[in-house]
């Protein structure tokens, strides 16, 4: 795994595991110093935003899903509702909860996933979920039971788990029956007992003791925990309008790079999306299930431990599930699935909460309803300056150990993350960080 | 050492949907866990074997020069190779750069193209290496996945259906969209597997599990997708994430030809 000359120490993670995507790390150092910390993803753009022009935006959910087979919602969701936007398109209240609770599934499939099969096994010194199930086998097994509910909600709402085909622009092709969706009532409220008990069981790991400074930036809504509208707050005091979001924020394209990198406009310094960020933005709102477990875990915000980020997750299923029941219980379906709708030329955005982390899409259409150009920012690429922090901070605590422990630490630092570098519209190919003298 | 079959899970360009469809076998996972040995399943496990591996699960298409290289290797390693979903098998939807200029693509997206490495075309796997079998969809179907896993350790060919999704859509007891409603719906086309759950819908299938054997592309466009919509606009809709596949490329390219030819596959993607 190493190669070292006198003076200079390579580390190289040639496969990065338990993430979403393909990617590598390399690690020079030199001496006690940082040389450089490379995180290269070879995960090939696919140049999305090219190939969305010109097409119908009847396509866009479909197309956009593609580019996450983890979170197609979060693309369909933000695509959907960013072509109403341009257009002016009203969902009537019934139909936003369900789609609500369709973003509520995908969280709960997505952060189960994450928690279970990716994240734990770091905190037991296992090699992947199937090994912890050996040693756990009722907690992975009720991670997996909670998992395939997120599935089989989405599979009711949406014809199946992975890109589902119901989303429609101005609301659904087919409102689900009464009967379907009450069915999921007993699941549901097992799931919200179950998460609970995974609240309790994250929340007694054992933290390494490490602290990175960041700022947050997540969806904020003054009526529920945002997940699909809301203004951009910030930790930092700052708060925008989505319509505002590429003023404050933009790309840049740097050398040996796949990846727009995302930055504040006017700071240098990264920040963070994700469930910690969304967590201590909207911790008012959080439902009263979640509020007492974490309470009850005496679990102090804030906090700047990104390994702190299973314990968001675990408290993020029991909103998912408390509201999802919720909704599951008051459903009646009223009016059409769809709303009728005129294309006109002008331009739409609209900012979401993707399991990982807020995304944007904006999309500028012409009258035949056609897209002339199409701009996505998904959540990994704006908490990749972020990641690189946290390694360049705990990499200075690791340089007494072998490289296979430096290695692992890395990508467990990465893990916290939950990064998914298939959501490659743009993304980082190779970032190099200088150490800072 | 384990004696138990080697099972290596290898991703390319893709979204990473269809090697999630192992891990959403939420009922099975551990079982499987039990009757196979993950020697390479990056996604799921740090321990990483190398080769050689009785079954390589293969996701994405080919779109750089180091994916040849690695995919060249993990077919000298690989007892059977199997590829799952469109990505792998047809291409995928970063295929439409086949039919484009793709310098234009990359000027669409990158401030500074000169900075990207990647092959003109998106190509399957079957244009570069021998494939055991194509596990068809956009994502592929897990009951399916299960099949092709538990027929390869009996030692015995898939059954998977060849059938076009109009046969389960009427089993299904779904009433036709094209029929009642005029939906445009590549149905009578496109193969079987997916449950044929956009009729179910109320839409008509976009075609996510590619061409059925001998479909009838001519007759689909004349008698259903010219009725309600113009010529260039159903050739777009065929290029989708199957666009690549032979049939629904050539009827895409007959009702919308482009200046710019698509691209034979069979030529070697040149570097940028």
């Amino acid at each position: 795994m190493s190669e070292s000359s006198s003076k200079k120490r390579q580390i190289h993670v040639p496969i990065l595991t338990r993430v979403e995507g393909e990617g590598a790390l390399n690690i020079v150092l030199n001496q006690k110093s940082i040389e450089r910390v490379e995180l290269n993803i070879y995960e090939p753009p696919r140049f999305f935003e090219a190939f969305l022009r010109g097409r119908s935006h009847n396509e866009v959910a479909d197309i956009t899903a593609r580019i996450c087979g983890i979170c197609p919602i979060a693309y369909q969701m933000t695509a959907v509702q960013a072509i109403e936007s341009a257009w002016g398109i009203e969902i009537p209240v019934s139909v936003q909860r369900l789609r609500r609770l369709m973003y509520l599934a995908e969280w709960i499939e997505s952060h189960g996933l994450h928690i279970h099969l990716l994240h734990a096994p770091d905190f037991f010194g296992c090699d992947s979920g199937l090994e912890l199930a050996k040693h756990n086998p009722q907690a992975v097994q009720r991670g997996l039971k909670l998992k395939k509910i997120g599935n089989h909600t989405l599979e009711i709402l949406g014809g199946r788990a992975i890109h589902p085909i119901s989303l429609a622009v101005g609301g659904f092709y087919r409102l689900p029956r009464p009967e379907e969706l009450h069915a999921l009532i007993e699941d549901f409220q097992w799931g919200l007992q179950a998460s609970i008990e995974i609240a309790r069981w994250v929340g007694g790991f054992e933290f390494p003791d490490f602290h990175s400074p960041t700022t947050y930036v997540a969806l904020q809504s003054q009526l529920e925990y945002a997940i699909m509208s809301g203004n951009v707050a910030s930790s930092d005091g700052r708060l925008l309008a989505t319509t505002d979001y590429e003023d404050a924020f933009n790309e840049e394209h740097v050398s040996h790079s796949t990846a727009l990198h995302s930055r504040r406009k006017g700071s240098e310094e990264p920040y963070q999306v994700g469930p910690l960020a969304r967590i201590h933005l909207n911790y008012d709102l959080l439902c009263p299930t979640a509020k007492r477990i974490a309470e009850e875990l005496k679990w102090r915000l804030p906090t700047f431990n990104p390994f702190h980020s299973i314990i968001a997750r675990a408290l993020e299923l029991i909103q998912a599930f408390e509201e999802g029941l919720e909704i599951i219980k008051t459903f009646q379906p009223s009016g059409k699935a769809r709303q009728d709708y005129q294309p006109v030329e002008g331009r739409g955005c609209s900012i979401t909460e993707a399991p990982r982390g807020l995304i944007y899409h904006r999309y500028d259409l012409d009258s035949d309803g056609k897209v002339k150009t199409a701009k996505i920012v998904p959540p990994t690429s704006q908490n990749q300056r972020q990641i690189e922090q946290d390694l360049y901070e705990a990499l200075p605590t690791l340089l007494d150990f072998d490289d296979a422990y430096v290695a692992q630490n890395c990508e467990k630092l990465i893990r916290n993350y939950d990064p998914c570098i298939s959501c490659s519209t743009h993304f980082l190919k190779v970032r190099r960080i200088h150490k800072k003298d | 050492m384990t004696s138990l079959p080697r099972l290596a899970v290898i991703k390319f360009a893709s979204c990473d949907g269809c090697q999630l469809t192992l891990l959403d076998c939420e009922d099975e996972l551990l079982t499987l866990g039990q009757v196979v040995h993950f020697a390479h399943f990056a996604e799921a496990s740090s321990h990483l074997e190398e080769g050689p591996y009785d079954i390589a699960l293969v996701e994405g298409s080919i779109t750089t020069e180091h994916d040849i290289e690695r995919l060249l290797q993990l077919r000298a390693a690989s007892r059977l190779l199997v590829t799952i979903g469109a990505c792998a098998t047809a291409g995928g939807i970063q295929s439409l750069r086949n039919f484009a200029d793709h310098q234009d693509f990359l000027r669409a997206v990158y401030a500074k193209p000169e900075y990207i490495k990647t092959l003109a075309l998106s190509t399957p796997i079957a244009h570069h290496v021998k494939v055991d079998f194509e596990l068809r969809g956009c994502p592929i179907d897990k009951r399916q996945l299960l099949e092709v896993i538990q027929s390869f350790l009996r030692g015995t060919r898939p059954k998977t259906s060849s059938e076009a999704v109009c046969q389960p859509c009427k089993r299904r007891g779904t009433i036709c969209v094209v029929v009642a409603k005029g939906t445009p719906c590549l149905g009578p086309v496109t193969q079987a597997g997916c449950g044929a759950i956009c009729p179910a819908f109320d839409r008509g299938c976009y075609g996510c599990f590619g061409p059925s054997r001998d479909p009838n592309m001519v007759s689909l466009s004349e008698n259903v997708l010219l009725e309600s919509m113009q010529a260039p606009e159903a050739g777009m809709w065929l290029r989708s994430f199957n666009g690549y596949a032979p049939e629904f490329a050539n009827e895409s390219q007959r009702l919308w030809p482009l200046t710019i030819q698509p691209r034979n596959a069979s030529e070697k993607g040149e570097s940028s």
